[in-house]
C-alpha cells in the first residue's frame, strides 16, 4: 500500500486497484471542528481535481476534490453520525474508497507533501 | 490595511488564529478550537477580545430630548448606570446599526455601536444632532473585553470588590478600577450567558486580559474568538447586524418590538414604521434534513421561495443545525425547505431564542 498526498490536502491510500481516501491532518486543523460530512455517492464516477464531496466545520462549507479519477465504491458511514472523526485522527477516517481508474503523477508522497505545506 | 486592536500580540501569543473582519485583524478561535470555546463559555467562563467594536458619547442638556429622536428605544426613565439596548433607525425603518446606550448620568451617554458600521454610526449620530450636543467619537481609544459565563463572576469577584460589580442584568459601574486600572464594567453580552464587558484604556487592555485569564484559569478560562462569538449568540438567537438587520429591512420585520416604541413622540423612521405593514417575519429554525444552513440561503415553501436563512450554522451546544429565517409571515405554520447548493433540506421552526440560560 502507498499513501500519496494532492495538493488539495487530500489522501489516497492506494492498494492494488482500490484507494482509500482522507483529507490530510493539515487539512482538518485548517478547517476546524467539522460538522457535517456530505458523503459521495457509491457509483458516481470522480476525476482526479474535481469535486468528490463537502464537509462542513461550524464556520464554512469546503468542498472537497478527488485525489484519483475512478469509481466510487464504498463511503464511510460512520462519518455521518461523527464527522469529528476526521479531527481526531485525519489519516485513518477515510471518506470513501475508489476503483481506481488513473492516478494522477503530481500527487505527492508524505515527505514531499510535509514540504509542499511548509511552502 | 486592517486595524489591530489593543490585544493583537496578546491573541498572537495565545495562539490566536487571526483573520480580518470589519475591519480588524481578530481571532477567529484559538488553539482549543470554536466547539470547544464554545462549550467553556457555556458551562465555565471565557474572555473575547471585542474592542473592535465602537464607542461614541453624547454629552449636554438636550442628550437626552436629542438622543430619544434619532433611537427607537425610549431612554427617558433611565437611572444612573443603566444599559439600554435600541436600533438606530434610517428615515426608511430600516436599521443605520443597533446599540446599546449607556447612561453615565442625564446629560450623558455612552453608545456602543458594531465595528463594521463604527464609522457610519459616528457620521449619522453627529449629523442628527443639535449644535448644542456634543459628540465625541473615542472608539480608538477604547479596549473592551467581554468575561462570559456561568463562572464569569467568580472570576471577576477576585479582581474586583463586590460592590463594584454591577448587579443587575444591564447594568453597569463606571470609574471603578481593576489592579489600577481604570475601568467600566457592565453586566452585558452577546453570547446568552450571564457575563460581564469591560471598557479600558488601549494601554492596560493587555494587562487586563492576562490578568482575567491568570484569575480564571481555577475556573477553567478559555480566551474564545469570533467564530464562539458567533455561534453563542446565534445559539442565544441574538441578531446581528448585516444578517438579520440591515438599512433595508423594515425594523418591525425582525422581532426586536421591545426595543421599539411607538407610543413615544416622533423619532428617525417612525413615520416609515406606521406605514408599513409587516409582510416578513424573523423566525428560528431547526434544520431536520441533513446539512448546515447557512446565511443567504433560500427559503423554499413547495416551489414558492418565501424568504431566506439571515444566519445559521451548527449549534455547539444543542448538536444540531439551526438557522435564523427571514420569511413572509403566512408561511410560518407552513413546511419549509431550505436549497442548500440544489439540494433542499427539510427545516422545522422553533421558538427563539434556540437556547436559553437556566
Amino acid at each position: 500500500m502507498k499513501i500519496l498526498f494532492s495538493k488539495s490536502h487530500e489522501w489516497a491510500a492506494i492498494e492494488g486497484k482500490t484507494a482509500r481516501v482522507g483529507i490530510s491532518d493539515h487539512a482538518q486543523k485548517e478547517l476546524g471542528d467539522l460538522v457535517f460530512v456530505n458523503l459521495p455517492e457509491v457509483g458516481a464516477e470522480v476525476k482526479a481535481g474535481e469535486v468528490l464531496c463537502d464537509v462542513e466545520s461550524v464556520k464554512a462549507v469546503s468542498d472537497l476534490y478527488a485525489p484519483v479519477s475512478g469509481k466510487v465504491v464504498a463511503v464511510n458511514d460512520e462519518l455521518e453520525g461523527a464527522p469529528e472523526l476526521i479531527n481526531r485522527d485525519a489519516m485513518k477516517a477515510w471518506i470513501c474508497e475508489i476503483e481506481v481508474s488513473e492516478v494522477p503523477s503530481d500527487l505527492m508522497d508524505e515527505e514531499g507533501y510535509q514540504k509542499f505545506i511548509k511552502g | 490595511m486592517a486595524k489591530r486592536t489593543a490585544l493583537y500580540e496578546t491573541h498572537v501569543k495565545h495562539g490566536g488564529k487571526i483573520v480580518e473582519f470589519a475591519g480588524y485583524e481578530l481571532p477567529v478561535q484559538y488553539e482549543a478550537g470554536l466547539m470547544t470555546e464554545h462549550m467553556t463559555v457555556r458551562k465555565k467562563v471565557g474572555i473575547f477580545d471585542v474592542s473592535h467594536m465602537g464607542e461614541v458619547v453624547v454629552k449636554g442638556k438636550n442628550a437626552e430630548t436629542a438622543l430619544n429622536a434619532i433611537v427607537t428605544n425610549d431612554i427617558r426613565g433611565m437611572y444612573d448606570g443603566q444599559v439600554r439596548y435600541s436600533l438606530l433607525p434610517n428615515d426608511k425603518g430600516g436599521a443605520v446599526d443597533d446599540i446599546l446606550i449607556y447612561r453615565i448620568n442625564g446629560e450623558c451617554f455612552l453608545i456602543v455601536v458594531n465595528a463594521s458600521n463604527a464609522d457610519k454610526d459616528a457620521a449619522w449620530i453627529s449629523s442628527h444632532l443639535p449644535k448644542d450636543v456634543e459628540f465625541s467619537n473615542i472608539s480608538d481609544k477604547v479596549s473592551q473585553i467581554a468575561l462570559q459565563g456561568p463562572l464569569a463572576e467568580e472570576v471577576l469577584r477576585k479582581i474586583l470588590p463586590e460592590e463594584f460589580i454591577p448587579k443587575k442584568y444591564y447594568s453597569f459601574t463606571k470609574e471603578t478600577s481593576i489592579r489600577g486600572m481604570k475601568c467600566l464594567v457592565s453586566r452585558t453580552g452577546y453570547t446568552g450567558e450571564s457575563g460581564f464587558e469591560i471598557y479600558c484604556g488601549n494601554a492596560d487592555a493587555p494587562k487586563m486580559f492576562e490578568l482575567l485569564l491568570e484569575e480564571g484559569k481555577e475556573e477553567g478560562i478559555l480566551p474564545c474568538g469570533l467564530g464562539a462569538r458567533d455561534t453563542l449568540r446565534l445559539e442565544a438567537a441574538m441578531p446581528l447586524y448585516g444578517h438579520e438587520l440591515e438599512e433595508d429591512i423594515p425594523i418591525n420585520e425582525v422581532g426586536l418590538g421591545f426595543a421599539i416604541k411607538m407610543g413615544k413622540e416622533d423619532f428617525i423612521g417612525k413615520k416609515a414604521l406606521e406605514a408599513h405593514t409587516p409582510e416578513y417575519v424573523r423566525v428560528g429554525a431547526k434544520v431536520t434534513g441533513r446539512g448546515i444552513v447557512r446565511e443567504h440561503t433560500d427559503v423554499y415553501c413547495g416551489n414558492e421561495k418565501v424568504g431566506i436563512a439571515t444566519s445559521g450554522t451548527h449549534a455547539p451546544l444543542l448538536g444540531y443545525p439551526i438557522a435564523m429565517l427571514r420569511i413572509k409571515k403566512e408561511y410560518v405554520d407552513k413546511p419549509l425547505e431550505a436549497d442548500v447548493r440544489g439540494k433542499r433540506i427539510a427545516l422545522e421552526i422553533v421558538d427563539l431564542p434556540f437556547y436559553k440560560k437556566a
